[in-house]
């Protein structure tokens, strides 16, 4: 018997390397279980430093510092707070019903976070390429309204039921709205030879390549519509200001979370987080073209290509350096020594994997996910830029505005880009 | 006794008692503890969906029985107290205390007294204004202007704390005038303030005044007719806000504010909308007021002639200001003796508190908040 030898295990990696299929679909277990792992550990770090990010970027905009104490500039802070959530007293209120309060944030955090199965984060780059890719993705995410249902019922409390009625409500009004801007640009992915569109999202981002074309400039404005229709149901569905009803804190106090606390708490949140992570992904993949550099078809002369493989090592260097500015700057005391100490330590690791970046066999590899997280970091920080601008809306202004705007928007823009689709291939080039 | 959490609103007298039973109603309990109830106001809310069909205030979870201790101190000694009612704007709450007492001796503040009062009153007016809009545009949803409105706000209570050593319950007048002559540079920092403080008016505007969202929030929400203002004795700028040009600076001048050009802010609608408005140019009316006080600031004594042991004659006597929240009244009974034979206060907050009801009634759990939050009330002031 004995386990894999080690010729086996050369063979496992290099029957990965040497694919052009992501592991799933290569049907490569081991790399599929590797990916898994990586995928969900990368996304608690994503969420990590989003938790940070967050409250430096809203403190910034709210002139003010945001967390500073804990760790060089409040790094370390998330962690404090992880830490704290798990040591706290998990309290479950007498009159809830044990047994949905229980399983109700793990509903929501499995929702959250099976959707990555099928995100792209390059060509290669993903857990599995499944051929219902987009329907997958908008399905398993929209169970996680099952979860916040359960959780505002089962806490046997009025704030949280309310809290769950309007989120449940909106969560429904807007998956319709934001299905028709999906279908629009799946559409699109229809426009080749053969006449045959893909829901898989790899396929999706495939065809925006060899259209060389993102979605979002297709049928100028048509598709910049689509985008925007998504764009705005997207943070509906993931109850993020200005549409936070379901978690607002001056009326409801927290929403259907009010009676959670501790661990179960941060797993709303994660799971929050998480699906923002995940619609800006979708939004992405749509129409932002995946994992595709910028002008791939404009600038594509291998010069360009060279200074575009050099733009994430250039990011973590420029992050190091960030780290290496501020401590120069941090207060000459003693008492801020360690700090100092950590933060040019951050900036050591930072510039470390920006130099790593640089060698050509990394970096090529790495590439396609760079441009992919950038831009979903994109979204991100619109998020928090949305947070601090906006005031919330009402209710029935939210649903009035779901089903009485978005929702015709999304239906003429469909039509209208079916038919420009049409008069394209019927008549402009037959 | 009445049970609080059944009981709603007199109003709905007429609708017989039923137990609750029906599952279209909810009765919802917002507050004490609640983040949109500005302290500890509680709301019975009774609601139908998200529709609310009636509500009942509790108040009383921060009475201190101010109006109680006034007749157990004397009358200056009564006054850092009134600081304590609504303590956001405590300058006018001393103000319209010190006015009070002045009528009921019959002095006057020298002219000198008189022009920094205005000041610090107007500046009083403007912080409060500031907190209201900062804690309002957080109700609705809006958390950024709450910052700069506070960062704001702080150049004021520097000025304050430079005069008189305390930045929130200040007690800066004294009856018969003031204690403490302005400071060195007083007019240059307070007219500094005034150019600081101009264009922040218009940054604040620009963050609310056409934003979408904000203006649907508002517009059309807990709308109140004049009619009904003056029956429920509102005051203030909800009362301007309904068209009602009613200011006791104009009506009925106190201090020396006849001697000030300025206009009285009103709206149309009477709605969130417009009391924000209102109350945005009452913050440049202000500015006005101040920066005309400053200039003519005149000099001279700053206290009047009052008895070191004051013994007003036997008698009684109201006065009213315009404080930032409306009409703030003292009427005081003096039976002869150094302390008050009876204190009783008008609060702005308390009687505005009154048309929360009929502000929210068929409107939704959301504008009740909006609602709390326009018509700016202080606790400290409601229960007092």
């Amino acid at each position: 018997m004995g386990g894999p030898t080690m010729g086996q295990i050369v063979q496992y990696v290099e029957s990965y390397l040497s694919s052009d299929k992501t592991p799933g679909a290569a049907g490569n277990m081991f790399w599929a279980l590797v990916y898994i792992m990586l995928v969900f550990v990368g996304l608690s770090v994503a969420v990590i430093a989003m938790n940070w990010l967050e409250r430096k970027i809203l403190a910034h905009m709210q002139v003010r510092l945001g967390p500073m104490r804990v760790g060089p500039h409040g790094l370390l802070q998330p962690i404090a707070d992880a830490i704290k959530l798990l040591l706290k007293e998990d309290i479950m209120p007498a009159e809830a019903d044990g047994l949905i309060f229980w399983v109700a944030p793990f509903v929501v955090v499995l929702a959250a976070f099976t959707v990555f199965v099928v995100v792209p984060f390059g060509p290669t780059h993903a857990i599995t390429d499944m051929n219902i890719g987009i329907l997958f993705m908008l399905g398993v995410s929209s169970l996680s309204v099952l979860g916040i249902v359960m959780a505002g019922w089962a806490s046997n409390s009025h704030y949280p039921l309310i809290g769950a009625l309007r989120s449940s409500a909106q969560m429904v009004s807007y998956e319709v709205a934001m299905g028709l801007a999906v279908v629009s640009a799946v559409l699109m992915t229809s426009l080749n030879a053969t006449g045959t569109g893909t829901l898989s999202m790899i396929g999706i981002v495939e065809a925006q390549q060899a259209q060389g074309e993102w979605f979002i400039f297709k049928f100028f404005p048509l598709g910049l519509i689509a985008f925007f229709i998504f764009a705005v149901a997207m943070v509906a569905e993931t109850n993020r200001a200005p549409f936070d009803l379901a978690e607002a804190e001056s009326e409801l106090t927290a929403g259907f979370h009010t009676e959670y606390s501790g661990f179960r708490w941060s797993l709303f949140f994660l799971a929050e987080y998480s699906a923002m992570i995940a619609v800006s992904s979708i939004a992405v993949t749509l129409w932002l073209g995946g994992w595709l550099r910028p002008f791939p078809n404009l600038l594509h002369n291998s010069t360009w290509d060279l200074v575009f493989s050099l733009f994430p090592g250039v990011t973590f260097l420029f992050f190091a350096a960030m780290c290496f500015y501020n401590t120069a700057r941090m207060p000459k005391h003693p008492l801020f020594r360690i700090q100092t100490i950590g933060l040019a330590g951050f900036g050591v690791v930072l510039g470390l994997i920006g130099l790593v970046l640089f060698v050509p066999a990394v970096s090529t590899r790495i590439q396609d996910i760079f441009w992919f997280s950038a831009k979903v970091a994109g979204f991100m920080y619109l998020y928090i830029w949305y947070r601090g601008t906006f005031p919330r809306y009402r209710f029935d202004q939210l649903m009035r505005m779901g089903w009485k705007v978005l929702l015709p928007l999304g239906l003429g823009v469909l039509i209208l880009t079916a038919s420009v689709a049409l008069l394209q291939e019927k008549i402009w080039h037959p | 006794m009445t049970d609080h959490t059944t009981s709603l609103s007199h109003l709905d007298l007429e609708t017989p008692e039923k137990p609750f039973l029906d599952a279209n109603e909810l009765v919802i309990n917002m507050g004490p503890q609640h983040p949109a109830t500005h302290g500890v106001l509680r709301v019975i809310l009774r609601l139908d969906g998200e529709k609310v069909l009636g509500l009942e205030c509790v108040i009383g979870y921060l009475h201190r029985g101010v109006e109680k201790i006034g007749e157990h101190r004397t009358y200056t000694m009564f006054n850092p107290y009134v600081d304590r009612m609504d303590y956001v704007a405590a300058v006018s709450n001393g103000l319209g205390y010190c006015e009070t007492v002045e009528k009921l001796l019959n002095v006057e503040a020298p002219p000198r007294a008189q022009h920094v009062r205005v000041i610090l009153t107007e500046l009083n007016r403007i912080a409060s204004h500031q907190l209201w809009l900062g804690t309002h545009a957080l109700d609705i949803g809006a958390i950024t202007p709450l910052f700069y409105t506070f960062r704001d706000r702080e150049e004021i209570l520097k000025i304050y704390e430079k005069y008189c050593g305390a930045r929130l319950t200040t007690h800066a007048f004294r009856i018969g005038g003031l204690q403490y002559e302005t400071y060195t540079g007083f007019e240059k920092e307070v007219k500094n303030f005034l150019d600081f403080f101009r264009p922040k008016i218009d940054e604040y505007e620009e963050l609310l005044t056409t934003n979408r969202i904000w203006v649907e929030r508002t517009k059309n929400v807990g709308v109140i007719s004049g009619e009904d203002c003056i029956a429920l004795g509102v005051t203030g700028p909800v009362l301007r806000a309904s068209g009602v040009k009613w200011d006791l600076r104009k009506a009925q001048p106190y201090a020396n504010y006849k001697n000030f050009e300025f206009e009285i802010p009103t709206g149309q609608n009477g709605d969130t909308y417009d009391r924000y408005l209102v109350r945005m140019a009452e913050m440049r009316q202000s500015v006005r007021i101040i920066e005309q006080a400053v200039d003519a600031l005149p000099e001279g004594p700053i206290m009047a002639k009052v008895p070191k042991v004051m013994k007003p004659a036997m008698g009684e006597v109201y006065h009213s200001i315009e404080a930032p929240k409306g009409e703030l009244g003292y009427f005081i009974v003096s039976d002869g003796s150094t302390q008050p034979y009876r204190v009783r206060v008008r609060p702005p907050s308390f009687v505005n508190l009154q048309a929360l009801d009929v502000m929210c009634r068929g409107q939704l759990v959301a504008d009740v908040i909006a609602v709390i939050g326009t018509l700016d009330i202080v606790l400290g002031e409601v229960d007092r």
